[in-house]
């Protein structure tokens, strides 16, 4: 076991190129991933939080129930969908990473949804009687909901790449763990350690503890900054 | 729209026959009220009297089930609640500064002017800290806050709803000056409290509340020599309530 640390710590520090690109993929994958469901997620969960509609309230049972979907459903279900037999497999995705972006996105989006619906939510429950009070209207109450919940908004934006980012059941499914092509950190992991390779699989999962540290810092380090100015 | 205009436009103040229920209690039945254009109009009443409730009525937070508020023979719409302001019990402030708190109230009024809102907070002795978080303020400095929030919208009518409550009696100093510079200057206010030497200090009227119900209504200085109701007398000579 010392052994596979002492060879893992020398692949990292040696800036080993197979270890880096494969560091490399996951990063792009993941952060285009959060990118992806950032950009489609934020605005759905703020307006479900913030608007009141007929089935609204099925529509945020939906949208946690996706929360705790399994990785290698969405996996599948995707895999489905982009097989050479599926109804999208005219578009040649799967083994791409554009197809495990799509699978990582699929994954995080209802996180992303539903923590900002909750948010949104809550700080409007809140802010609502000042705002019917001193006649804000409707666009510029969401404004306000939105920059007063930057914060929270952000910390929900890095649970989301912690997420994807440790995600190994839907991205081995529809990207294959195809070399110096589609393997990420998770999937080479998975594989090393099956071969019996642990200094490579040793060395990625200490990167992957790094990063999940890395996030969680800046998630700690951005509430404190929030406590300190007391946007919380 | 000016000030002026909006000012004899909207009072009298008149009640018809006001019901609320919530969560199948009655809470307010059958408030008949005539409030005055001019002066302090102090809304008294034990706990659980409906005064808050009544105020939010009045505001437009709250509908009625049944009855009528006619602000000079008008509805209430927005155009009438753009003239009004209210001051809550627990001050609800942005996460921004001081000085943003007071500017947000003005651009959703579009009367955006920062020098203004400057001197807002200097009335109440706030513009020093105008670029503190106004959540890491003292309750007494929230409150001057949310006052100078209230009246940088600068409303004809201004509620407010136990705004001293738990204040020290300098914060209570400043917010009882403001009301009365206010009122002189015009402005309607309709103040809720429990305290008895602020009503006297600051009420040219009184509408006296318990049970959900008017028990009176009548000038100040009437309602303090000569109580109408056994509950307004009960009230201020201090005698606990059979339970």
């Amino acid at each position: 076991m010392l052994e596979a640390f002492g060879l893992a710590f020398r692949l990292v520090v040696s800036f080993d190129p197979d270890l880096y690109e494969i560091i490399g993929l996951s990063l792009r994958v993941s952060l285009m991933a959060l990118l992806c469901a950032s950009l489609i997620g934020l605005p759905i969960g703020a307006l479900v939080g913030f608007t009141r509609f007929p089935g609204r309230g099925i529509i945020i049972v939906f949208m946690n129930a996706l929360m705790g979907m399994p990785p290698v459903v969405i996996g599948l279900l995707l895999y489905l969908m982009i097989s050479r037999s599926g109804p999208l497999g005219a578009l040649a995705l799967l083994y791409t990473p554009t197809a495990m972006i799509i699978a990582q996105t699929l994954l995080i989006l209802p996180i992303v949804a539903a923590l900002t619906r909750q948010i949104i939510e809550d700080l409007h429950a809140e802010y609502d009687e000042q705002f019917r009070s001193l006649s804000v209207s409707r666009g510029f109450a969401l404004v306000t909901l939105l920059a007063d919940a930057r914060y929270s908004l952000v910390t929900v934006v890095l649970a989301g790449f912690g997420r994807a980012i440790a995600e190994v059941g839907a991205v081995i499914i529809v990207g294959g763990n195809i070399n110096h092509f589609t393997r990420v950190m998770t999937t080479a992991i998975a594989l090393e350690t099956s071969k019996g390779q642990l200094a490579l699989a040793v060395a990625l999962g200490i990167v992957l503890l790094v990063i999940a540290l890395l996030v969680n810092v800046a998630a700690a380090v951005l509430r404190s900054a929030a406590l300190r100015r007391a946007y919380v | 729209m000016s000030d002026v205009q909006h000012k004899s436009a909207l009072l009298p103040l008149k009640v018809d026959g006001l019901h609320l229920t919530l969560g199948g209690q009655s809470l307010l039945c059958g408030i008949d009220l005539m409030i005055a254009a001019r002066g302090v109009t102090v809304i008294m009443g034990p706990n659980g009297a409906g005064k808050s409730l009544l105020l939010r009525c009045l505001h437009g937070l709250l509908v009625p089930d049944v009855g009528q508020i006619q602000w000079n023979g008008m509805a209430m719409s927005g155009r009438v609640r753009r003239c009004q302001a209210m001051v809550f019990q627990r001050p609800v402030l942005l996460r921004r500064s001081v000085l943003a708190n007071v500017r947000f109230a003005q651009k959703a009024h579009q009367l955006v002017d920062e020098e203004s809102a400057l001197a807002f907070l200097e009335d109440m002795r706030l513009a020093d800290i105008a670029d503190r978080p106004a959540r890491k303020l003292s309750g007494g400095e929230q409150q001057r806050l949310a006052l100078a929030r209230a009246l940088a919208t600068r409303p004809d009518i201004l509620f407010l709803d136990e705004p001293t409550a738990s204040l020290d009696p300098a914060s209570t100093r400043i917010i009882e000056d403001t009301v009365g510079f206010v009122s002189q200057r015009g402005t309607k206010v309709i103040l809720v409290t429990h305290d008895l030497n602020q009503a006297r200090r600051l009420a040219d009227d009184i509408t006296f509340l318990a049970g959900g119900k008017v028990c009176e209504q009548q000038s100040a200085e009437a309602f303090f020599s000569a109580p109408q109701s056994p509950q307004a007398d009960d009230y201020l000579m201090g005698r606990l309530p059979e339970i």
